[in-house]
């Protein structure tokens, strides 16, 4: 049956690929289910410095390296959505949008998604304006006024990426220090085109047509300002997409999945890996080394199985 | 097999575009757009399967960048859908999945 399969990782980001990678050269029959963009999140990402032996490129770079590495030893592909799974017993079954898949092993590799602001005008001015992707959007902005709200290594690198466009980024805080990494604070820090605004969130996105202006409030003294912006870039944080496995697995409180150092879920046969599970740093380089943990053990239980 | 999209741009636009007599699917992508290109061979098989029926462009918005403004695209990937001249249907930004575009596609002809 070509829908059979020794393993089925779902996602194809830096985990997923890496999984794909280690689960063909183990011999076994892997596929990769992918919504939308092979590489995930990091295949937005404008420059990546911090993965070892990569010295500088774009995510979409290093991505397309590991899909065509885990393509050539035959990890199989496919870009369909999620709708439902089944994951207890020794058949797992994967329904998506291009139809049922079976494997005795399945890895979780889903990812997270980014957080909205949930605040007025955010709908309404969501591709007219509102981004969750400055490598996408960024050029749209020439020489016109943007903002980045959030204070991690994704708000602040893409600041600075934004300042080849913009005439000016405005980066707003809730608190009064960054949590980026140390240097690529400082590099921001050191550019002219990036103002930052401490201890502030935003209160409401207006315009006309387009985006125009950003109410701003001060968290500290409640004062409400307006800035005059035409974009606004939202990195403030992600949430995990295990959405559809309704409680099959046991999550933390944030929906995060609870695996162990075999990257083992509460269930037999499957395994979590990157970004959707819980751990301390969410990297690169930390999800390769899941899916490779994550692919090694569903060898070490599909052996166990026969 | 697949065929490629019908390049739209500032110059043709209002003839390709707007004055199509068949509906029309304009794809707006951009060479940065990691989304837009991971898409763009999805895009191009259901350009075969809609032949004749649906006119399938694309335009690199940042060659077209005030075109862009002006039709109100400001994010990527965006999709219009045209039927006469007006626009009848958009997808923008992370509403844009193959599946999205497949179930616009089959309401639109």
């Amino acid at each position: 049956m070509e829908n059979n399969y020794d393993l089925i990782i779902i996602g194809g980001g830096p985990a997923g690929l890496t999984a794909g990678l280690y689960g063909s050269r183990a011999k076994l029959r892997t596929l990769l289910i992918e919504k939308m963009l092979a590489g995930g999140q990091i295949a937005t990402t404008d420059h990546v410095e911090n993965y070892p032996g990569f010295m500088t490129g774009s995510g979409q770079k290093l991505t397309e390296i590991m899909e065509n590495q885990a393509k050539k030893f035959g990890t199989g592909f496919i870009m369909a959505e999620v709708t439902d799974v089944h994951l207890a017993g020794n058949e797992k079954i994967i329904s998506t949008s291009q139809g049922q898949y079976k494997a005795p092993a399945v890895i979780l590799a889903m990812g997270t998604s980014s957080r909205k602001l949930n605040v007025p005008g955010e709908e309404q001015f969501l591709g007219r304006g509102v981004s969750f992707c400055a490598t996408c959007d960024g050029a749209f902005f020439e020489d016109l006024p943007v903002m980045v709200v959030g204070g991690g290594d994704a708000a602040v690198e893409e600041a600075i990426y934004l300042t080849r466009f913009a005439e000016k980024v405005f980066l707003v805080h809730r608190r009064d220090a960054l949590r980026a990494t140390k240097v690529v604070q400082e590099r921001a820090f050191a550019h002219e085109k990036i103002k930052f605004v401490w201890d502030s969130v935003v209160d409401e996105i207006q315009g006309e047509n387009l985006l125009e202006r950003v109410v701003v409030k001060n968290v500290k003294n409640g004062r409400v300002k307006e800035i005059a912006v035409n974009g606004v870039f939202v990195y403030i944080g992600f949430l995990p997409n295990t959405g559809f496995l309704s409680g099959q697995v046991q999550l933390s409180e944030n929906g995060y999945i609870i695996a162990n150092e075999r990257m083992e879920t509460s269930l037999p046969g499957v395994f979590a890996a990157g970004d959707c599970r819980q751990k301390l740093l969410r990297q690169v380089v930390t999800a390769a080394g899941d899916g490779a943990t994550a692919a090694f053990a569903a060898e070490k239980y599909l052996e166990e199985l026969r | 097999m697949s065929t490629k999209l019908f390049e739209v741009n500032k110059e043709n636009y209002q003839e390709e575009v707007v004055g199509s007599k068949l509906p029309v699917l304009v794809d707006f992508w951009g060479p940065r757009c990691a989304p837009c290109l991971a898409l763009m061979p999805e895009v191009e098989k259901l350009a075969l399967e809609y032949a004749g029926k649906v006119k399938f462009c694309k335009l690199n918005a940042t060659e077209n960048r005030r075109l862009c403004i002006d039709l109100k695209v400001m994010a990527l990937p965006t999709f219009l859908f045209y039927k006469s001249g007006e626009v009848v249907d958009k997808l923008t930004a992370d509403e844009v999945t193959k599946e999205s575009v497949c179930d616009r596609l089959k309401s639109f002809v």
